[in-house]
């Protein structure tokens, strides 16, 4: 027994049991209230802002992943659209050259025959000019026959007039 | 997260207690105390008697220098050459070496405080009814500033035995101050000299009704003692860490931790996610700041106690201090108890009477006991720990034979620094181990209290 006189740790003692209880429960209590809590309910608001921002990103990836396919489709949509303007656009010029190509032709036509109606009627002036002149040119010569042979007789010169009437038909 | 997962959490905890028994079995530990027995041993007292009575030359002075270790254990002996009238002063003693009783004094509480050979007063509060409060620094009972702490006077019948206070049993020792010449250890109690006379002193004040051979003391000791002081270091250590950890998530709202905060918060993160949160659920934040204040409480104590020359505090290994951390994991426990905890206690639903009989009485004892293994694991490890440390620092003169042997010394030092070493290491992981142990066993009786629903049996 004497051995374990020395042993006093394991007597508890008024005046230790006293302090640990007032230094442990004012520790617990005190720094429980504006430490620990604290603490845990920053860890907490923490959490909940990585959480939150976490969710944010992902909201936010899902959002830019709809606005994509929603692009994708608007080019889609674009492309067929410039396609199909573009074949409208080259049937309109199509239509248009050959309009034109139409109108050009019948122009040429209609000049070319106004141009071949111009040629005869030029050509039956020149001929009735030449006519004339062929007339005027052979009476001339027939006067001067005449006047050498004939002298002024009225006969003849009618003749010679339905001679060159004659010429006038060819 | 249901019972399963707590029951393989509980499993493991009950492995870590296992190995960190048996290894404590081996090893133990404790340093922090060594230094205490190479610069003093006890020896002092009697010696310091020895002389002055009968030869008439004091030299108190001397024993320490010329025979450090030998001492302590003082008298015991003397029937030898003093024959059978009881201790007398002034008897040499034999120099033998006690490694258990060395052991014995550097875990026990003091009312000074020793950083090496140093003894630091400390404020005593003194109760003994009848005479009331006496209130002094230790330093008025005069005792060795480099040395161990033995008183040189008394005061109002108090001594300071080998850095405890002790109260003289004779009444009709004189009041007030008054010059002692020495202390004697004996089998049959412990002696005060004044005018060489031997006056038996009672034991240091304890409550434990006579239980483990304290008796029970006249006088109590609410003294700022050793204990005390490292307590107080300690939570005021902790609690400004953790106030200017807590401002810093204030100020730094939103942003990463940063240095010590982010150190702490691992363990904060520890002890909220794998033992308050698995266990309470969403009741968690109501009994978090128990459980920190408790982790970080044993953890602190238990670190603090293993820094070497340094007070070398033993008081987790305190079974007053591990008594109330008990006591109010007990409370708390009970305090939450809802009906469902209650009428499982008192009487268990599903079972058939007779079964309820021998239930009841078993679950009853069951409340007290869970606090008792917490209070009694603690105190166990850390006094374990911090007893075969000093044993293999007193192996160094046991086999140096106190200076006699010095070949032996020198060789037996330089094995017991490697072991010292070695169980320091253990005796860190046991710190952590012991804290955490008590932590998590707290918040599983807390859960069984505060538990809902149940599942099928």
């Amino acid at each position: 027994m004497f051995f374990l006189a020395d042993f006093n740790v394991i007597r508890p003692d008024f005046g230790l049991l006293f302090w640990t209880s007032l230094i442990f429960i004012l520790f617990w209590l005190l720094i429980g209230k504006f430490a620990f809590k604290p603490i845990a309910q920053a860890l907490r608001k923490r959490e909940n802002d990585i959480q939150g921002a976490l969710d944010e990103a992902k909201a936010a990836r899902e959002e830019m992943a709809n606005l994509k396919a929603e692009n994708e489709k608007i080019l889609v949509a674009a492309r067929e659209e410039r396609a199909s303007i573009l074949k409208e656009a080259k049937e309109a010029k199509n239509q248009m050259i050959s309009e034109a190509k139409e109108s050009a032709k019948s122009e040429a036509n209609k000049i070319l025959n106004s141009a071949k109606a111009e040629i005869e009627n030029q050509k039956k002036q020149a001929l009735s000019d030449i006519k004339n002149q062929v007339g005027i040119m052979a009476l001339d010569i027939a006067e001067k026959v005449i006047k050498k042979d004939l002298k002024s007789d009225s006969n003849q010169q009618s003749f010679v007039e339905s001679l060159v009437n004659d010429i006038k038909m060819n | 997260m249901g019972k399963k997962f707590i029951l393989i959490k509980l499993v493991i905890v009950a492995l870590f207690f296992g190995s960190s028994l048996t290894a404590q079995q081996h090893n133990h530990d404790h340093s922090g105390h060594h230094h205490d027995h190479s610069s003093h041993d006890h020896s002092g007292h009697h010696h310091d008697h020895s002389g002055h009575d009968h030869s008439g030359h004091d030299h108190s002075g001397h024993d320490h220098s010329g025979h450090d270790h030998s001492g302590h254990d003082h008298a015991a002996h003397d029937h030898g050459s003093h024959g059978h009238h009881g201790p007398v002063c002034g008897v040499a003693h034999d120099d033998t070496f006690d490694a258990g009783k060395t052991a014995f004094h550097h875990i026990s509480d003091a009312n000074v405080y020793s950083i090496g050979p140093l003894q630091i007063p400390l404020p005593c509060f003194l109760y003994a009814p009848g005479t009331g409060w006496d209130v002094f620094m230790s330093s008025k009972l005069k005792f060795d500033k480099i040395g161990h702490g033995d008183g040189g006077k008394a005061y109002n019948r108090y001594v300071l035995d080998g850095g405890s206070i002790r109260r003289v049993k004779d009444a009709s020792f004189p009041m007030g101050d008054v010059s002692i010449s020495g202390f004697v250890h004996q089998d049959d109690g412990y002696f005060v000299c004044h005018n060489n006379k031997l006056y038996e002193t009672e034991a240091k004040s304890t409550a434990d009704g006579g239980l483990f051979g304290g008796g029970i003391t006249s006088f109590y000791d609410f003294s700022l003692t050793k204990n005390v002081t490292s307590m107080l270091i300690v939570t005021f250590l902790l609690s400004w860490l953790f106030l200017s950890i807590a401002r810093r998530y204030k100020e730094r709202d939103g942003m990463a931790p940063k240095g010590a905060q982010s150190f702490m918060e691992t363990m904060f993160v520890f002890i909220q996610d794998e033992v308050a949160k698995p266990f309470l659920g969403a009741q968690y934040m109501k009994f978090l700041p128990f459980l920190m204040a408790i982790f970080f409480f044993i953890l602190g104590l238990n670190l603090f106690g293993q820094i070497p020359f340094f007070g070398g505090s033993n008081v987790t290994g305190n079974l007053g201090v591990t008594m109330v951390l008990g006591i109010l994991a007990f409370l708390v426990t009970n305090f939450s108890g809802n009906k469902h905890y209650w009428e499982h206690i008192l009487w268990m639903p599903g079972v058939p009477a007779w079964v309820k009989t021998i239930l009841t009485p078993v679950e009853i004892l069951g409340i007290f006991i869970k606090p008792l293994t917490l209070m009694l694991r603690l105190f166990a490890n850390i006094t374990a720990g911090h007893m075969v440390i000093i044993i293999f620092v007193s192996l160094i003169f046991i086999f140096g034979d106190l200076g006699n042997n010095m070949g032996a010394g020198y060789g037996t030092a330089v094995a017991s620094t490697l072991l010292t070493l070695f169980m320091m290491a253990i005796e860190l992981l046991v710190a952590f181990i012991q804290a955490f142990a008590f932590c998590i066993l707290t918040a599983s009786y807390i859960s069984a209290a505060v538990e809902e629903s149940h599942e099928p049996h």
